[in-house]
Formats: C-alpha cells, structure tokens, sequence
C-alpha cells in the first residue's frame, strides 16, 4: 500500500459535479431515453396533435380540429368499441382462466411443469404467428366449420374471420391462446404466495376448498390481480400485430382496432396530424388505467 | 409485488390439500380438465405441422386436424427458399437473416447499456438517478404508438431510418425500462458489503462493474437476454416502421407471405413458413424452463 | 506518541437528518478501541466515514499524520473487515486475498509472500485454492480477516466482524482477534454492539448514541464510573437498577419518598455534592445478599417476588419497601419466592445521577 502517491488533491473536496463520474457519464443512455424519447418524445406527439400537419409535422395549430375530426370518424369510433368490446371480454375471460389453471396446477399434481409448459408456449409465439395459425385454423372451408359440418352438422356455421358481427370473437380465441399462460404464471406466484398456514387453518375449521378459495385467497391475492389487471389492460391498448395478422381490421373495418388507425394514418394515409391525435388519445386511456394503480401503489408503500 | 418476490415464490413447492389416490373422482375431473385445456393450447402448434407436412391436394379434401397422408416437406423447402412476398420471391431466407443481424447488436447492446444502467441505479446513485429511473419506467407504459412519429424524426436526424441499426437503436430503447428494472433489483440484492470491500481493495466503478458483479450475475444476463431474444425476434410494429423493405425481419416477410393477395393461397407453404418464424423463440422457450418463467415474471412489472 | 487516527469536528448529513455531528476522536498508535451502542447509533456509520466508504459533509479525518478526508478508501492505508464477510464468490480464497493488491500493482512474487504470511498467521494455508462457499463462516472471517492483513497497513476496521456467528466460534475468534492484536500491535477500531466483546478486547471503548460519543474511556472506568445514566444502563448485564428519589442532608442520604431511604455516605462525588432530585443506580452484582450482607454499610430487608437459577448463581427480582430491586446470589444458596432476606452493599459503589440532565454526580 504506498502512501506516496497521496497527492494535495486528498486535501480539498472534491467539486460535486465530478464525483462519481463514471456513474454518471454510465447513465447518460438512461438519461437521454428517459427525458429524450420518452418525455420529449410523448411531448412532441401531444403538441403536434394540435396541429394540422399532413404530410410532415409542421406548426400551424388548430386547436381540438383534430379530436373533433378523430370523435366524427367512423373507422375511429369502431376501432374504440372493438378496443372497448374485445378488452373487457379479453380482461375477465384471461383473469378467470389464468386463476383457474393456475389453481389447477397448484393443486399438487403431478407434471406440473408439462402441463405449465403447455399453458405457457403460446406466449414466445409472436402475435403475428399466432394470428397466422388461427386465421387458418378458423379458415370456414378446412378448419372447424367444416370440420363440423363434415360430422353432419350441416347448418353449422362458424366463420368469425368473414362474419363481422363475430370477427371479435375470432381476435378473441387467438388472443386467449396466447396470453393467459402469463396470467396463470403470474396468478401461480401469487398463490405459492399465500402461507401454508392458511390452508391448514380452512381445513381445521372445515371449509371446502372452492369456497377457500373465494372467501380467503382471492381477497388475499389481491395485489397480484391488480398486477395481472394492468398488464392485460396495457397489453390491450398495444393490440395491433394479431389483428394485421389475422383479419388485416377486415371484413370491411369491422375489426380495426386504435393502434391500428394511428398506424395507418401516420404512414399510409399520411395524416399526421390526425395520428397524433388518435395516439394521444390512447396515452390517455393508458394514463385513466395507471393513475389509480400508481395511486394504489404509492399508497401501499406509504403504510 | 416485485419480480423478486414473484420468482422466489415460484421457486416453492405446491400448496393445497394432500394428493389422493390417482382415481378418484376428484383427481379425474382435476387431471380431465388439465387435459382438456391442454388440447386446445397444443393444438396450433399441431395444426402447423401437419398442415406444413401435406401437399395441397391432400389439404383440399381434408380438414386441418386430419394427419398427413403422405408426408412432403416440400412446403418448408419452398417457405424457406421461393415463397413470394409480393416484392420478390426468395422465400423467408432472407427475413430469417435480417433477423438475426437485427438480432444479435440488438441483443448485445440492448442487454448491456441495461446492464450498466442497472448497475448504476443499484450502486452508485446519484442525486436525480431515481427520478430518472422513474421516468424510465413511466415509459414501458406509454403506448408506442405515442413515439412511432418522433422516433422517425430522431432515427432520420442520426441518418439511421431506414437501416438496421435504426431498428438496433429503437429495440435498445424500448428493451430499457424493463431490463433496467430486471438487473436493478438483481444487482440491489449484492450485499452492499461486497461493494464495500471492494473500494478498499482499490477497485473503482467499472472494476467493480466487471471483475465482482459480472461474474456474480450470469443467471440475471440469461434471464435478460431470453427477454431480448423472444421480445426482438416476435417484433412486428417496429420492422415495418423502420425498417425498408430489403432488411424486412422475419415476422414482416411472414405476414407479406401468408397475407399477399396475389397467386393461390398455398396454407401448407403458409404453415410451415409460420412455424419456421415460431420456431427460434419456441426453442429458446422449451430449452430455457425456468429462466424464462423468471423473465417474463420480472416483465409482469412493466406490462 | 503520534495520533494514528485523528477525527476534527466531523459531521455527516444525510439530507436534513445530521447523523454524526461534530464529532471529535483521536485514537493512539497501536490501540484497540471498541465504537459500542445500540443500532441505529452512527457507530457503524463512524467507521464508513473513517474508511471513506461514506463522504463526510464536514471535518477532517487524518490517519497516520495524512489528511485523508477526500481521499480513496483504498488509499488510507486502512483494512476492513465487514459483519457478512463480503469475500468475492467467485473468487479463490487466495484470489480474494490478492484482489486488493493486484488492483494496488503490487509484484506477483511480493502477493505471493503476503498471501502465505497472512495463511499461516490465520492457519488458513489449506483453504487457499477453495471457494468462499466451500468454507463455514469462521473460516469465511478468517479470510475476512486476512484480506485486511495482506494489505499489510497500520490501522483495522472491523464493522460486527463476530455478529454472523454462532456463540461458540465467537468467542474463539474473539480471542484470536486479540492475540493477533497482541502480536501485530496494529491500530485497530472494533465496532460492535455486544458489550462482552467491547469490555473483553477494548483498550478503550467509545460509547456511543445519536450520533455522538457518551464516553470515551476504558473498560473498567465505563462499568464503574458510567457518566450518564444512559450508559449506566447499556453497560452490565443484568441491567443496573435504578431508583428515582431525593438526595439531602448534606447530599449524604437518599429517600426514595415511597418508604426506602438509606445513607450514601462513601460515594465520590465527581464535583462538589449538591442535594436534589437523583437517580439511583445500583448494579445487581454489587448487591450483597444473606451472610455476605453482614458488615455493608447499607443494609436491609428484601421480599423476594421472582427467582431466575442460572446454575452458577441465582437472578432474584425483589421488592425492598416499595422499590423493585434485582440482584444476583449464589446459585448454592436456597431462596423461594416470599422469603424476605437480609441485602447489603457498599455506596462508593453506587452511582448517583442527576434527575433532570441525567449526568454523574
């Protein structure tokens, strides 16, 4: 350990910028992701849906033009009741069935790991092969239209992908198969999560399981359900991919979903001005689901 | 709840009442409905193969269930090979190579500015880091349909739209706040201790960085770039924002394939091009196990 | 003699919370001091500072003549020892042994000797080439203990270095770390929050609460002159007994005022004696019971409420006129709950306290 080389320096404080350098210079990518894309860049979007850019974004503001054009639109309106229509039905059918399997496998069985395996492929899958394969799969004249009609049901009919009254579905049985294995992993978290000494507790005092589990697990789990919630809800709001890939927002626009119209206005149609608006105004049915989570959340950590 | 405790918990055994006998009613309809769910979640998968493995006379007069008659893996050869996007017609080759040169800086950049950022925010915290890192992770929630528009503006001012190392730089920036958070907590749970004994032995920040933490946080890297792998390969949104048409990834020339309007539908060719899409993120899943629980556990904080 | 560790008015902010505030130290060439006290203390926080693991908000530190207040903690010429080892997993024992010095570009050949110096000090030649997880926590401390000796520098930190262990290995290791201040003759500053460990090795303990020093003395002057009250309590176990009351006549007696008074004539007072309101503090070994209270200058008759046989002798919780008073007798000696039995003890072994500043009289 040599002494020597304690120089002057060693007398006076150092100046506060340069401490810990290198961490800072370190965080500079964070620091430009964070107020550069993320704050910047949601800012330059909600500026901009005041204007009328077209063709390139430019300053000439409008005021609200662009959300009274977007709220008079009918593609718009039918692409927020699809959003509307498949995000509640998607929400309570993948939190249910993600509960229930995880429910069933935390039931001391045997191959769990098989069966989780299987529950949770789907998710490594893109949305644009998961879109493919149930396009074919519900495609009226191989798949399981005919299917059932080749077994006599010869009034059968089951074609979502042609049918607009029944595409959602469609978008829906796809969707399902691809993301409740997540909810189930995460719904199984929360159930290795609850004290062993609970369920000895119910079964000392001779409550059966189904009602155990409605009376004290899922009242027990309910952080977890509050995580699964928001996940499903953002991954919602994000539906786009399985949609180009199954149904393109066909037959007609009866599938057009919102991510889908900013896209399409944004870099097909070249409206900007039009895009940013509708982009915007799925930031704020992000924010109307986050706020009371952030909320709940700080509120907890409080206490 | 947090990623930690989300994987510890799955670390644990079972829970729940004792096992029965293999035959009683209750474990037969337990074991019957695990069956039954797992049917419909294996049935895509079974459906792309035996649909990839039929000539298309064979598929015109069965239906997608029925097994291959006469096995051809001709469909694959011409998936691979010939198979047309509208623009040329040398198959999914040529996005299977774009993806991996998407693939692998994306990978490597992504994981390591996360890495170091992580790394900083867990040790060497300045005064604002977490403000930053609040910031950062208020962004996983932004819809990216909100920063499509401005990342082209910036993509085009650093005169990378268009090439891949655009597209590296938008998946280096979208794959942040969730990795950031990843090896955060992980690093966080080093004894603060180590760090310690470090500084007195003379190692500064990127001693530490890479001859203490590194060497202690393999499983972290693996968990992160399992996330990177599936989240890169299975994007669609952002190839076809900034990407051209020659340096397409695989999941855009699958959708260009399968969805052109042009020429005869040929679903055996579709098929097997959709599994061959499928099939690096299904490997990195079925050989990864737990680790890829534990990623997209940790993930289940972002949404 | 030189100061090897000199602390100048240093004070350390975390935000608006002060947690060390012009704080004061010196400690001499070759001594053992002990920083003691509850968590929560600043002992810990002290050590940080003196290792510079911690920036200091205001002050000086010099260690071994240098101003080291701004410097690397790598470069004070300090080793540490640290409460969960904090040894490098996936590191040799004897790579961690060498972190340090190849990061100080010490020659290969110099590492080498230091390594082997340090094993055989410590006997941990065998463990050299295994893997910190291979070894149980005394051998992990050990190693803990070698990385600051391989340093080869004048002054050890040791932060809770024996708090990990179980009770046995603590008191082998405590005795260890001893001898090995006996042969290195090192300045070494101990923290710790376990009073056995503080008395048996201390040159010099420093007690400490919110932030600041108590006492600063040796081992037998903090258990026999505590100068507060606080301390009084801290040191000793069982805890010092305490009693509220009224010190008069000539600040010679002591009146509870709930039927217990007693002469404290023979105690010493620190300043000139002045009568007023006291605590009372009389530690429990002081207190003579049966035959031995015979011939004590104070005595009198307690009722026994609760007994406690620990073998060697007995714990006894009792009441003398109103006043809880706890004790030890001989664990030979007979005693139930209900007996009244004789008590005795000699006031120049009491320690009298103000009521209102809480300060030895």
């Amino acid at each position: 350990m040599s002494r020597a080389r304690r120089g002057s320096a060693a007398m006076r404080p150092p100046i506060r910028l340069f401490r810990n350098l290198s961490s800072k210079l370190a965080a500079i990518p964070m620091v430009l992701v964070g107020l550069g894309v993320f704050v910047g860049g949601t800012a330059w979007t909600i500026v901009h849906s005041f204007t009328d850019s077209r063709l390139l974004p430019r300053l000439r503001w409008v005021g609200l033009d662009q959300y009274e054009r977007l709220w008079s639109t009918r593609r718009w309106l039918v692409s927020i009741e699809n959003l509307a229509v498949y995000g509640v039905v998607s929400l309570v059918l993948t939190m249910c069935l993600g509960f229930f399997l995880a429910a069933l496998l935390d039931r001391k069985i045997r191959y769990e790991d098989t069966f989780r395996t299987i529950f949770l492929y789907p998710f490594a899958l893109s949305f644009i092969v998961t879109g493919l394969v149930w396009q074919w799969i519900l495609n009226p004249d191989f798949g399981i239209q005919s299917i059932a009609r080749g077994l006599g049901f010869s009034t059968f009919n089951f074609d979502p992908l042609y049918n607009p009254d029944l595409v959602i579905i469609g978008l829906l049985i796809a969707g399902l198969w691809q993301g409740t294995g997540l909810i189930m992993v995460i719904m199984l978290a929360g159930l290795r999560g609850i004290d062993e000494d609970i369920w000895k507790a119910t079964r000392v005092d001779g409550i059966p399981v189904w009602k155990t589990y409605i009376i004290v697990i899922i009242p027990m789990m309910k952080p977890v359900f509050v995580t699964a919630l928001v996940l499903v809800t953002s991954g919602i709001v994000k539906l786009y991919d399985l949609v180009v890939a199954m149904t393109s927002g066909g037959p007609g626009i009866a599938s057009e979903v919102p991510a889908k119209y900013v896209y399409d206005t944004l870099f097909t149609r070249q409206n900007l001005g039009q895009g940013f608006a509708a982009s915007t105004m799925m930031l704020v049915t992000v924010a109307i689901i986050l706020i009371p989570w952030a909320y709940m959340q700080f509120r907890e950590k409080r206490q | 709840m947090t990623a930690a405790e989300m994987n510890m918990k799955l670390a644990v055994t079972p829970r729940g009442a004792k096992p029965r006998s293999p035959f009683a009613p209750r474990n037969i309809m337990l074991y019957g409905t695990l069956i039954v769910f797992s049917i419909y979640y294996l049935l895509p998968l079974y459906v792309m193969i035996v649909t990839s493995l039929k000539d298309m006379a064979e598929i015109r007069v069965g239906n997608v269930f029925s097994p291959p008659v006469d096995i051809t893996f001709q469909p694959w050869v011409k998936a691979w090979a010939e198979a047309c996007t509208g623009i040329n017609c040398d198959g999914l080759s040529r996005g299977f190579w774009n993806s991996v040169r998407i693939l692998i800086p994306s990978l490597i950049i992504s994981v390591s500015v996360a890495a170091l950022t992580g790394y900083v925010l867990a040790c060497w915290r300045f005064k604002g880091s977490e403000v930053f890192f609040g910031i950062l992770l208020l962004g996983a929630f932004i819809p990216y349909q909100v920063l499509l528009y401005p990342l082209v503006i910036i993509l085009r001012e650093l005169g990378l739209f268009g090439s891949l190392w655009g597209l590296v730089l938008v998946h280096t920036i979208f794959a942040m706040p969730i990795n950031v958070l990843l090896f955060r907590n992980y690093f966080v749970a080093i004894p603060e201790e180590l760090f310690k004994a470090a500084r007195v032995d003379g190692a500064g920040f990127w001693g530490i960085f890479f001859r203490i933490v590194i060497p202690m946080s393999l499983p972290i890297f693996v968990v992160s770039g399992i996330i990177q792998v599936t989240g890169i390969w299975n994007d669609f949104l952002f190839g076809v924002v900034y990407t051209r048409p020659e340096n397409y990834p695989m999941t855009v020339q699958l959708n260009n394939i399968v969805n052109s309007v042009q020429g005869v539908k040929e679903y055996n060719v579709n098929m097997a091009a959709t599994l061959l899409t499928g099939l690096v993120p299904l490997t990195v899943y079925f050989f990864s196990g737990k680790l890829f629980i534990r990623g997209i556990a940790a993930g289940a904080v972002k949404g | 003699m030189t100061q090897s560790i000199s602390i100048k008015d240093l004070t350390l902010n975390f935000g608006a919370v002060s947690v060390l505030e012009d704080l004061n130290l010196d400690v001499a060439q070759g001594e053992f001091l002990v920083l003691l006290g509850s968590s929560g203390c600043g002992k810990s926080t002290l050590l940080n500072c003196i290792a510079g693991l911690l920036d200091i908000t205001d002050g000086e530190i010099h260690i071994q003549g240098h101003n080291v207040t701004w410097e690397e903690p790598s470069k004070r010429g300090i080793g540490m020892v640290f409460q969960s080892y904090a040894l490098y997993p996936q590191m040799t024992v004897e790579g961690n042994l060498a972190f340090g010095l190849k990061n100080a570009r010490v020659p290969k050949d110099e590492i080498a000797k230091r390594i082997a110096r340090a094993a055989e000090v410590l006997q941990i030649e065998p463990l050299l080439k295994r893997k910190p997880g291979a070894l149980s926590g005394g051998q992990r401390q050990r190693v803990a203990i070698g990385r600051a000796l391989v340093r080869d520098v004048d002054v050890f930190l040791f932060d809770e270095p024996l708090s990990n262990l179980d009770a046995k290995l603590r008191a082998d290791l405590r005795v260890e770390i001893k001898r090995l201040h006996q042969t290195l003759k090192n300045t070494m500053i101990y923290v710790t929050h376990d009073q056995v460990e503080a008395m048996t090795l201390a040159d010099r303990i420093a007690i400490m609460k919110g932030g600041q020093i108590m006492q600063l003395a040796p081992p037998s002057e903090i258990y026999n002159r505590p100068v507060n009250k606080y301390v009084a309590g801290f040191i000793g176990s069982p805890a010092m007994n305490f009693m509220d009351g009224q010190l008069d006549g000539g600040a010679q007696h002591f009146d509870t005022g709930r039927g217990l008074d007693f002469s404290v004539q023979g105690y010493e007072f620190a300043a000139a004696p002045t009568s007023g309101p006291v605590w009372l503090g009389l530690r429990p070994e002081h207190v003579q019971s049966g035959k031995w209270a015979e011939g004590q200058p104070v005595q009198m008759e307690a009722l026994v409420d609760m007994v406690e046989p620990m073998g060697s002798d007995t714990q006894v919780w009792a009441k003398v006129n109103g006043q809880d008073l706890r004790f030890r007798m001989d664990g030979q000696e007979a005693v139930a709950i209900g007996d009244r039995i004789p008590i005795g003890f000699d006031p120049a072994r009491l320690s009298l306290f103000d009521k209102s500043t809480e300060t030895r009289l």
